[in-house]
């Protein structure tokens, strides 16, 4: 074995509250490809951001050696000097300049004070060349499609003569001829020497291709397997993504199941009009009484999705299927009409579009349900608002020092109890919670548990979008799996594991 | 009380009082410097008169920058319906009960017209503005263009910008020279103001909450019914309340009620603090541009006839720069760009601020390029300002 090119030794990094990172070693020999899998959150992309100076030289701790050399990197521009590129999942094109420019962008070939515009479309077509890509240089970036999109990103890494690049999740918005396009270009380059890391999801691509895989779970290496060498597989693969013990953190839980549907939905399908592509495909499932039916699946495989059309479709998507609560079809035009039916969604990112976070404890747990508490013509009853806003900061035991408290100013746990009280105002019978627990502390987590018991024992439903297999095993009585807008599959809480959810999640 | 209560009060409300201050600050340099002359009755009383209908659009714009947009056409929107009354009461002889309404209602139009694209098609509201703004400048030019100047006829209309409320008492009984129904008025807001904090305090007390010290509580009510009655006796030695300040008062006190008692007012402050979790909410946020943008309309209608009864005449220019003056009338008075926070008392102040600075330097002969630069400094002071102290409420 040669020297490596890439050592990452003893990283840690930690976010206010959470370890993304512990002690992670990650290490790549010239010429390989190389994968790095985990589950969402497992620490992947925080530590390509280590590497590429996203977080800076100080942010973290342990080393980095790149040729031999330890390395500090205080920005992107830092270790782009030394040849790593790193090609996000969001590419970072500009849509409306010509792939010569997009190409040289920020490194322009200059005579003077003057583009050279000549020698740029000579070097462009031979960039592009080395992609195999064929296209006009001078053709706009949105003209394109994601795949060539890709290659182009690709093309602009190697005219900045990277060494090592690294694309994370590059097949994830791709078809499979598309697919296997990228994945010869990038053996081509590994035989011209460019050492390449492949961040992705889905295990049968990363077999196919991979020389070396190394796992991470919670923000640990867990191993790192030799292709080569017959050490790879599926099932060896998902076994260490998962393989985390379920220790107590979720209460004990007797949920009292009931025979009627609550909320049901049949061959659902929507269309994104704006990114032009399905989001959802034939999705069927049901909801009873009582129940916690948790989603999971991958980042992206349309989970979020399926919760927004079915509540009020603020995305505009095209949809068509059947949508049924307490029995009777019906059609949400708007989150509004969803809510006066007792439906409600706490959603995913409580930061970005759950609260308003400029604004204060009580006026964001009665936002959503204002007429309750004002007057036929609309006049809000402060009193009133204190009342209903303290009865849910202490039925969620919600630590502020007043209900006037900014909500920026809370801990994110505190944030996400507002954000459920904010739900429980409207008081629903359904609940769609999208990731109830992320990025807070176990204690909270796990009051936040007891308080989905203590619903669903109320006779509320509860629909539980989730990335965290342990919590959508602890909590829910029933598992749909989604991947790439399809449910692939169905199964009750008893029968499910760790490693059938991730083969449906990965398939 | 310690003087450290005194300092923790006053930097957790550092924010809302540093208008106030610097709004006596300045009157008060104005005062020293014209030896009483702006302080007058007199000038008070012209100096509200004839700038009223900047504090009427900046109550407006205050709504539309914290939902985040902006609405360049207000100026030449007011002009051009300041034309239209005119035109209705001179050349149509319209009865006044009548063109009022129906300049109303066309500013309504015509704010919802300029929310039309900004809500349906998602057009920036500072390119959609800015096409009302030259076309209201067209139409205002094309509809003065045959006689230029119009003067308006009815003595009622003009009222509403020269006259005053009648006095309950004739003149010389009792007080000579002073207007007793403002002072009843002001008497009666003081009245009403201390018995609503003292509500509003009981309240809060009752919910356990942290409520201002019982010596400061009072100090309070002192300078605010201090200010009330200086600001009461200040227009009560002229000729009492002009028609404007009422106007402005009941423009201030609607608006006021709504943003902050109202579910309309509540729902407005959530699409500026996050658009996406207002609808998220159940929240239409296009219907509330609509709502927004119509009444920054309706306040244009309010603004243009104001300024046109002022002048009892239309002219070709009316409302020229209006639209800015409001702008930075509601950013000194605390409106943030980021949307979402911004009081309508504040935006009062804030013009109140931007009329003193221009009036104060009127009377001192101060050349008007010079007074382009002050105002735009205190601007920017204020705007500094306000973004300092809120990293600092952050930490």
């Amino acid at each position: 074995m040669s020297t490596p090119i890439l050592q990452m030794k003893n990283i840690t990094k930690t976010f206010p509250g959470v370890k993304a990172l512990s002690d992670v070693t990650f290490s790549v020999t010239p010429q390989e490809i190389h994968c790095l899998v985990g589950e969402n959150g497992a620490g992947k992309s925080t530590l390509m951001k280590v590497l590429s100076g996203v977080h800076p030289y100080g942010e973290y701790t342990g080393d980095i050696v790149y040729e031999g050399k330890p390395q500090i990197f205080h920005g992107i521009a830092d270790s782009e000097k030394v040849g790593i590129a790193i090609i996000y999942q969001e590419l970072a094109l500009v849509p409306d300049m010509t792939v010569y420019e997009n190409i040289f962008l920020g490194h322009e070939i200059r005579r003077g004070i003057t583009v050279n515009l000549n020698e740029t479309i000579r070097k462009s077509t031979e960039m592009l060349g080395k992609v195999r890509l064929d296209v006009n240089p001078e053709t706009l970036v949105k003209d394109l499609g994601v795949g060539k999109q890709q290659l182009v990103e690709i093309a602009k890494a190697l005219s900045r003569n990277v060494k090592l690049l690294v694309l994370d999740e590059p097949t994830a918005a791709l078809n499979e001829d598309d697919c296997e396009n990228l994945f010869a270009i990038l053996r081509e380059l590994k035989g011209q020497g460019v050492t390449c890391v492949l961040i992705s999801h889905k295990l049968k691509e990363v077999i196919k291709i991979a020389d070396t895989v190394t796992v991470l779970r919670d923000g640990q290496t867990i191993c790192t397997l030799d292709a080569h060498k017959g050490e790879v597989s599926e099932a060896i693969l998902i076994k260490n993504m998962v393989g985390r013990e379920i220790n107590n953190v979720y209460p004990p839980h007797t949920h009292t199941v009931g025979t009627e549907e609550i909320l049901s939905v049949k061959d659902w399908n929507a269309f994104d009009l704006k990114a032009g592509r399905p989001v959802l495909k034939d999705i069927s499932f049901n909801v009873r009484k009582g129940e916690i039916v948790g989603f999971a699946g991958l980042m992206g495989s349309g989970r979020t999705e399926l919760a927004r059309s079915i509540f009020g479709n603020p995305d505009g998507y095209r949809i068509s299927g059947e949508l049924r609560v307490r029995g009777r079809a019906v059609h949400y035009h708007h989150p509004h009409d969803a809510i006066e039916d007792h439906v409600a969604y706490a959603t995913e990112d409580r930061k970005a579009n759950g609260l308003i976070l400029i604004q204060d404890v009580k006026q964001n747990i009665t936002l959503a349900n204002l007429k309750e508490i004002a007057s036929r013509g609309g006049i809000v009853n402060d009193n009133a608002e204190v009342k209903a806003a303290d009865e849910y900061k202490n039925a969620l035991n919600i630590k502020t020092p007043s209900l006037e408290q900014t909500v920026s100013n809370l801990s994110g746990g505190n944030q996400q109890k507002v954000s459920v009280a904010k739900w429980l105002f409207v008081k629903p019978d359904v609940l769609i919670l999208d990731e109830p627990t992320r990025g807070i502390d176990v204690g909270a987590k796990y009051e936040i548990y007891l308080i989905m018991n203590r619903l669903v024992a109320q006779g509320m439903s509860i629909i539980m979008i989730s990335s965290e297999l342990p919590e959508v095993l602890g909590m829910s009585d029933r598992v749909y799996v989604i991947s790439s807008g399809r449910i692939t599959g169905e199964l009750p809480v008893t029968e499910a594991t760790q490693e059938k959810i991730m083969q449906m999640a990965t398939a | 009380m310690t003087s450290r209560d005194i300092s923790k009060v006053l930097r957790q409300n550092i924010r809302d009082y540093a208008m106030y201050i610097a709004l006596i600050v300045i009157m008060a340099i104005f005062t020293i410097t014209t030896h009483g002359l702006f302080i007058s009755s007199r000038n008070i009383a012209n100096l509200l008169n004839q700038s009223g209908y900047i504090a009427v659009l900046a109550v407006g714009m205050t709504l539309v920058i914290v939902i985040r947009h902006i609405d360049l056409s207000v100026g030449f929107l007011s002009g051009f319906l300041g034309a239209i009354a005119a035109i209705a009461l001179a050349y149509w002889h319209m009865p006044v009960y009548l063109a009022i309404p129906l300049v109303l209602v066309l500013g309504l139009g015509a704010g919802l017209l300029t929310a039309t694209p900004v809500a349906q098609l998602g057009i920036p509201s500072f390119v959609a503005s800015l096409a009302g703004w030259l076309i209201y400048r067209g139409a205002l030019l094309l509809i003065t263009l045959k006689s230029g100047t119009i003067v308006i006829p009815n003595a009622v209309f003009n009222a509403i910008g020269n006259g005053y409320i009648p006095d309950i008492l004739p003149a010389n009984a009792f007080l000579p020279g002073v207007h007793k129904l403002t002072l009843l008025i002001g008497l009666v807001a003081i009245v009403w103001m201390i018995v609503s904090q003292i509500r509003s305090r009981k309240a809060k007390q009752a919910y356990k909450f942290e409520v201002l010290p019982a010596d400061m509580f009072v100090m309070q009510l002192v300078f605010l019914a201090v200010v009330i009655g200086l600001i009461t006796w200040v227009l009560a030695g002229y000729n009492g309340m002009s028609w404007t300040v009422v106007i402005v008062l009941v423009v201030v006190g609607v608006y006021n009620f709504v943003a902050t008692r109202t579910v309309l007012g509540r729902h407005i402050y959530a699409i500026g603090g996050n658009p996406e979790a207002a609808e998220l909410s159940g929240i239409n946020v296009k219907k509330l541009i609509f709502v927004v943008f119509g009444s920054m309309g309706l306040l244009c209608a309010v603004a243009g006839m104001l300024f046109a009864s002022r002048l009892r005449s239309a002219t070709t220019t009316a409302g020229t720069l209006f639209e800015l003056d409001a702008i930075a009338a509601a950013y000194i008075g605390g409106v943030s760009a980021a949307g979402g926070v911004g009081k309508i008392t504040g935006s009062l102040v804030g013009a109140l601020v931007y009329i003193s600075l221009t009036s104060g330097m009127n009377l001192m002969g101060t050349d008007i390029s010079f007074q382009y630069v002050v105002r735009g400094a205190v601007l920017a002071l204020a705007v500094i300002f306000d973004v300092a102290t809120r990293r600092r409420s952050r930490k």
